[in-house]
């Protein structure tokens, strides 16, 4: 089982290797998340959102919805450590 | 263990000091988010570790006292609150989900301004989320096991206490 386990992780590593031969270059200006819409978000943030930190306006306007997503996600943990972990023999009260 | 006051003059002097400033530091980073790396995420985690900051030196009860879980729980609430009432408040107005511009009548600025804060309004509900989750996390964690366990190394305590009194 472990030979076979062993097998299946260099056949899927491989696989993965032999996948990014047809990745473009690390930083490649032709690369086609460089030439299609990192180059909207550059030349328009400022004149769409008045925010020089175009991490900014791409985060909390133009991918808005996403991170809204984000923020629930930390709310339902919050929610989730509560139901399981808080203790409510003690403090029935508000606190 | 966690839950019992940390007795050290020095921490708790220099704690005392540092938890303005490392609030105000987080409001710089929530606010500032525009122009510099920041903004909802990073701004209420600072603000969460300031929390947490006097928990570890004063003690569970005494954060507690600063900021109750349920209002934490609350704040936690709000702050999604805020990010999908913007969202849903531009959708009244007539335009996309989050689509800050149709804010612009409200504050009476011009569009991209309007977008600016709309930004700004987003941010602060997140900050407001990402504080109170991680408190409230952090909190429930450390009340989570020490009940029983605190009472018995306390007993312990006092039984080594007493054979040593009885050795001598």
């Amino acid at each position: 089982m472990k030979t076979f386990i062993l097998a299946l992780i260099i056949i899927a590593g491989s696989m993965l290797i032999y996948g990014t031969q047809d990745m473009p270059n690390w930083g490649d200006p032709q690369s086609p998340a460089s030439v299609h819409v990192s180059p909207y978000y550059i030349k328009r943030s400022i004149i769409d959102t008045e925010t020089p930190n175009i991490v900014s306006s791409v985060l909390a306007d133009y991918r808005g919805y996403d991170t809204m997503g984000e923020t629930t996600v930390i709310f339902t943990a919050a929610i989730v450590c509560f139901l399981l972990l808080r203790r409510r023999d003690e403090d029935e009260g508000d606190r | 263990m966690l839950r019992s006051r940390y007795q050290d003059i020095i921490a708790q002097t220099i704690v005392r000091i540092m938890v303005p400033f490392v609030q105000i530091y987080a409001l710089y980073v929530l606010a500032h988010g525009h122009y510099s790396p920041g903004g909802g995420f990073q701004g209420g985690v600072i603000l969460a570790a300031s929390l947490v900051l006097i928990f570890l030196v004063y003690g569970y009860e005494n954060a507690l006292e600063r900021l109750k879980l349920a209002t934490a729980g609350r704040l936690c609430s709000l702050g999604v609150l805020i990010y999908a009432g913007i969202g849903f408040l531009c959708l009244l107005l007539g335009g996309n989900f989050l689509d800050y511009s149709r804010l612009a009548p409200i504050f009476q600025v011009s569009l991209p301004r309007a977008r600016s804060l709309g930004i700004l309004g987003i941010e602060t509900g997140v900050a407001l989320a990402v504080m109170a989750a991680m408190y409230s996390i952090i909190m429930d964690i450390v009340n989570s096991d020490t009940g029983n366990g605190e009472s018995h190394a306390a007993g312990h305590e006092i039984e080594n206490g007493e054979t040593s009194s009885d050795g001598k």
